[in-house]
């Protein structure tokens, strides 16, 4: 055991001489593309998920309509099993809501009465807004469900696009290793055809290329944590200037933590398969004669 | 020990390097294997390592049937053998003494130990002195005794050594031979391939002479 843990030492420590700093570069490139995607789209995810989940509409009602209709309207709509929630939002809370968003207050100032009607906001997983269009009392219907199912097939779209994009470049990651470790074979070719004369296991000539493999894909990952890192930060300057303008404190979130261990084990494990791929090919071929 | 019987060898393209060759060494024997260049010595001393396979017949080495050995079993099976080569494959790029540590590198002795065990190896060849000299800097016969440091730092069983006094002088030639002599002597079994017949002949130890394939 301990002899084993000796010998592991011995090849990772000749792993880490041996790893080329300029192909974990590459990875690290390579792996920040999906990685710096998937940040970006996770940040909006949040917003996209809420509206996809549960659409609200609007049902803004006849300016003249009398409160005692609209609350016979509203009692109506708190009967019906396909809506969820039912909120009432009069002129005057819309116009105080309106005010409230930035450089609206002066408009609002500006044409003197309150031009908004009162509302219903409902939420409902079916497709209704037709149907309520027609009810008693009710001038208009806005569904924010369609832009929200849009905005969700446009998500799913990008989402499949990182997929593939991921897939691509984590076999880029497998050629590359592949290729590093099959140079590093060849040009210690003479030491390993000594090693295999003198008894040594394939196991045991293999386990620093392994390592080279594998330590080069995490150093690969750590790069794209670095530049996604970087890139956010770079965006975010310009996104909190931008979204400031617009009272929202919205910024675009690093990976968690779980999600950025995913991107290092992932890269050391790709690393470690074009390893053993290149060693199994490549170290059987090199028999002493 | 070492036990061959009726084994040939062909190689692809039709080449017969051994047509039938039978014999066996007694554990603790020493033998030298003559015969002319490409009488089929390398070849021999090949089957014996599992560097060839026999295309016919049987090569038995410590009870087991090389032949047959898997893949995976070979690097056992040289463990126990010491290699010497002609050209000595050594390692360039390290020392004197990080060659003879190679063999120790996948065992299980602690590193103290091993580098103890370096040391005795490089003292029995005399080359204690040189251990962090780069082997390139070092005589012919210099080089030709750290290979055998390098094939006995394992402690095998078995010492096969292929034409290692070729190229040396006759006094370099004589100090390789009683390097194996004395290996013999506390009960190590050596094959020795040379074919400077007037060396051998000093010894009085068994020949056995290889002529067109068969042992003569």
């Amino acid at each position: 055991m301990r002899a084993w843990l000796r010998h592991h030492r011995i090849a990772f420590a000749d792993a880490l001489r041996r790893i080329s700093l300029l192909n974990a570069l590459v990875i690290g490139v390579a792996l920040a593309l999906p990685a710096g995607g998937y940040a970006l789209l996770d940040s909006l995810r949040p917003a996209s998920a809420r509206l996809a989940l549960e659409p609200r509409i609007s049902l803004f009602l006849e300016p003249q309509l009398k409160r005692a209709d609209a609350e016979a309207l509203g009692k109506r709509l708190r009967a019906d099993r396909r809506i969820g929630t039912v909120r009432f939002v009069t002129r005057e809370e819309a116009l105080k809501e309106m005010s409230s968003v930035q450089g609206m207050a002066e408009v609002i100032a500006a044409l003197g009465r309150n031009p908004l009607p009162d509302a219903y906001v409902v939420t409902s997983k079916e497709e209704i807004a037709g149907e309520l269009a027609k009810l008693p009392g009710v001038a208009h219907v806005q569904a924010d469900a369609v832009w929200a199912r849009r905005l969700a097939a446009a998500a799913a779209v990008v989402e499949l696009a990182i997929a593939l994009l991921s897939a691509v470049l984590g076999a880029a990651l497998v050629a590359v290793t592949f290729n590093t470790i099959r140079l590093q074979i060849l040009t210690r070719r003479d030491e390993i055809e000594v090693a295999k004369l003198i008894g040594a296991t394939d196991a045991f000539i293999g386990r620093p290329f392994y390592y080279v493999g594998l330590l080069q894909g995490l150093v690969g990952g750590a790069v794209a944590l670095a530049l996604v890192a970087a890139a956010l930060a770079l965006l975010n300057r310009e996104v909190g200037a931008l979204a400031q303008s617009y009272g929202s404190a919205f910024r675009f979130g690093f990976l968690d933590l779980d999600e950025a261990l995913a991107v290092l084990g992932a890269a050391a494990l790709l690393g470690w398969a074009g390893a053993r791929l290149s060693v199994g090919r490549h170290l059987r071929a090199i028999e002493p004669a | 020990m070492v036990s061959f019987s009726a084994v040939a060898k062909r190689y692809p393209g039709g080449q017969e390097a051994l047509k039938e060759v039978s014999f066996s060494l007694e554990p603790g024997e020493l033998a030298f294997l003559t015969g002319r260049s490409g009488a089929g010595k390398s070849t021999l001393l090949k089957l014996i390592a599992a560097i060839e396979r026999p295309s016919a017949g049987s090569v038995v080495v410590n009870g087991q049937n090389v032949g047959a050995l898997k893949r995976s079993a070979i690097p056992y099976l040289r463990r126990n053998i010491g290699l010497v080569f002609q050209d000595q494959k050594l390692l360039y790029d390290r020392t004197v003494f990080e060659n003879v540590m190679l063999p120790l590198a996948f065992s299980a002795h602690p590193p103290k130990e091993a580098a103890g065990r370096a040391r005795a190896a490089l003292d029995k060849v005399g080359l204690l002195n040189k251990e962090k000299a780069n082997p390139i800097t070092l005589s012919g016969g210099e080089q030709q005794r750290l290979a055998i440091a390098r094939a006995v730092v394992n402690r095998p069983s078995i010492i096969v050594a292929d034409e290692p006094t070729a190229n040396l002088d006759a006094e370099s030639a004589a100090r390789i031979l009683d390097i194996f002599v004395e290996f013999n002597q506390v009960g190590v079994t050596v094959l020795v391939a040379t074919h400077d017949l007037a060396l051998v002949a000093r010894y009085g130890k068994r020949v056995l002479r290889l002529e067109s394939g068969r042992i003569a």
